[in-house]
């Protein structure tokens, strides 16, 4: 790699006002060169050009491209599957934004309540290690913990006296989306528990000595200082999580891949399913616009909530 | 400070702060007991046979036998680890270098535009894969990269350097400038202030993002799957699924691939804690 070490004479006085210094600037472009290709290349170039893809179909035996207009939109806005993956990206924010915002906050508050540092980063570390292992690895962990024969879920329930509730939980059309579901609360909350953890170090402690001194209790603390204090990361949670639900798809195609019965589709898996199993590429491109449009509005919430705010994520 | 208090409270409110504590801390107890129950599980059925596997599911092991692990290792697992390691580790070299060369150009030099810059960079945080997959598919075909590890090598270091810049300049704006300064009175140029003297100064972010980019390189999934399809071009995550679709009656073997897979992460995560949440902390406080 270019290093830019032009060796000059240690000891040389800098000539002031140099007539190059308007080079100097433009040269000085060379520092983001490199990141500006390759974002520009893979990140930028591929989006826009996912736009030109919607508008046109491939013939996947003879590889002639047609321009088709809008055709692809039209059948999108037709297609119940659509519309049920839409809904299953939704009930993905919605179920993580209870568990994974509200639930964790309340978490790393409790934690961070505890007297004894060693202890809550103990707590901290336990419920962060599925985070930090890959979503192929849990995915199938969980596919064989729901599993009737061998998995955990059913053999426990049976064990607890509630085995009317034993099933196929990802063999069902009613409860493989919700299972799928769950593992991923299973999985991320620890993350936005530690997040909250960090924000809520930063709260002074002396609010919380002068609080319990007035006579506050643990509850009252926690709604009068820890909440207000923390709603910057709390608002940023809520948009971030309701982004990742909108571009989910490792664990719902490692567990069902979209089934049963397309029950379990979110926008993701439905556009692998119809770009790379079906080789529509055209209408694999017009889904994912839709999820550009979607993840665009709620990073659009981001930008203007972190100007608001200025805190950033 | 609330010992002294709670001393002074009637004896009724010690009581119900006694039972408060006790079941948070069950509370604390059992949700531990959700999160880590599953693993163990999952590395106790690497050392079952099939015949224990489709019985009691939480009985221990009988025979404890590595059998099953090395029979993943051999048949496969070696292999992904290979690649999972050396595209994890080359990603990991190029984004770090690429987003601190970034964010020192960003927060040192008189770049023109500079704005523009940031926005374009940091822009590049909210587009995700799933949307650039198809066009991607047809470029890396056109470029011959299709199903070679340059193919992911690539991918990754692109889509984390915004990140990865936006963390090390966060860190980079607060260094004191001094040092610099003294520097370039001495006559070094922007070049050797950045390798000499910039970059050993962001040791500790930099390691935090290296730790967070081998957390993301190790276990993703998408790009590994869509861009590799030979066996010895695969990642662990993409192996795994493969081993399960071959291996698939063979749950044991499974469960020790899945095991192997899990452990170094989770290794390297509680050896690097301290600079992984100082990553994170810096991600979010500015």
């Amino acid at each position: 790699m270019e290093s830019g070490a032009v060796l000059r004479g240690v000891a040389r006085p800098q000539r002031p006002n140099r007539p190059r210094a308007r080079f100097a600037n433009l040269s000085s472009l060379r520092w983001a060169a490199i990141a500006l290709i390759l974002i520009g290349w893979f990140v930028y170039y591929p989006i826009v050009d996912n736009f030109i893809v919607s508008t046109t179909d491939q013939d996947i035996y003879t590889g002639e491209v047609t321009n088709v207009g809008l055709a692809n939109y039209d059948r999108l806005l037709h297609d119940p599957v659509v519309l049920l993956a839409l809904w299953n990206n939704c009930l993905y924010a919605i179920i993580s934004v209870i568990f994974q915002v509200f639930g964790a906050f309340l978490l790393a508050a409790i934690i961070e309540d505890l007297r004894s540092e060693r202890w809550r980063r103990l707590w901290r570390a336990i419920y962060f290690v599925p985070s930090a292992i890959s979503i192929t690895v849990t995915g199938l962990l969980f596919y064989f913990i729901y599993q009737p024969q061998i998995g955990l879920l059913d053999a426990a329930l049976s064990r607890v006296g509630l085995s009317q509730f034993v099933m196929p939980w990802l063999g069902n059309e009613h409860t493989a989306i919700y299972a799928i579901i769950a593992m991923s609360q299973w999985q991320g909350f620890g993350y936005s528990t530690l997040l909250f953890a960090i924000a809520i170090q930063k709260i002074p402690r002396d609010l919380y000595d002068a609080a319990t001194i007035d006579g506050a209790g643990p509850l009252r603390r926690l709604w009068s200082i820890t909440f207000p204090l923390t709603r910057e990361m709390t608002g940023l949670m809520i948009i971030v999580t309701i982004t990742g639900a909108f571009q989910v798809f490792n664990e719902v195609m490692v567990m069902t891949a979209g089934g049963p019965n397309n029950s379990s589709q979110v926008l993701g898996t439905w556009l692998y399913q119809k770009a790379f199993i079906e080789d529509n590429f055209g209408y694999g491109a017009a889904i994912a616009a839709v999820i550009f449009v979607l993840t665009m509005l709620t990073g659009a919430a981001q930008l203007w909530y972190t100007k608001q705010r200025r805190v950033q994520l | 400070m609330s010992a002294t208090v709670a001393a002074g409270r009637s004896r009724h409110v010690n009581v119900w702060s006694a039972i408060a504590t006790t079941l948070l801390y069950s509370f604390l107890v059992c949700l531990a007991v959700i999160v880590i129950y599953p693993l163990i599980w999952m590395a106790l059925s690497g050392f079952k046979d099939n015949a224990q596997i489709f019985g009691d599911p939480f009985a221990l092991p009988v025979h404890w036998s590595w059998n099953n692990y090395v029979q993943a290792w051999n048949q496969g697992v070696r292999g992904y680890v290979t690649v999972s390691v050396l595209v994890t580790v080359a990603s990991a070299i190029c984004t770090v270098l690429i987003s601190a060369w970034t964010a020192f150009g960003l927060t040192r030099t008189k770049m023109p535009a500079k704005p523009l810059v940031i926005a374009i960079v940091l822009g590049g945080l909210m587009l995700s894969p799933t949307v650039a997959i198809i066009p991607l598919v047809k470029m890396l075909q056109a470029l011959g990269l299709y199903n070679t590890y340059w193919a992911l090598i690539i991918l990754y270091t692109a889509f984390r350097v915004p990140f990865t810049t936006f963390l090390i300049r966060a860190y980079m704006l607060d260094l004191p400038e001094d040092i610099d300064e003294a520097a370039t009175m001495d006559g070094a140029s922007e070049g050797q202030i950045f390798w000499r003297i910039t970059l050993p100064l962001c040791r500790p972010i930099i390691i935090s993002c290296v730790i967070l980019h081998v957390l993301f390189a190790w276990n993703e999934y998408l790009f590994a799957m869509i861009f590799t399809s030979g066996s010895d071009v695969q990642t662990l995550p993409v192996g795994l699924t493969s081993i399960m679709a071959t291996h698939g009656t063979n749950y044991a073997v499974v469960f020790a691939a899945m095991t192997i897979s899990a452990l170094p992460i989770v290794v390297v995560f509680f050896a690097a804690q301290r600079y992984f949440i100082r990553g994170l902390a810096e991600g979010i406080g500015k």
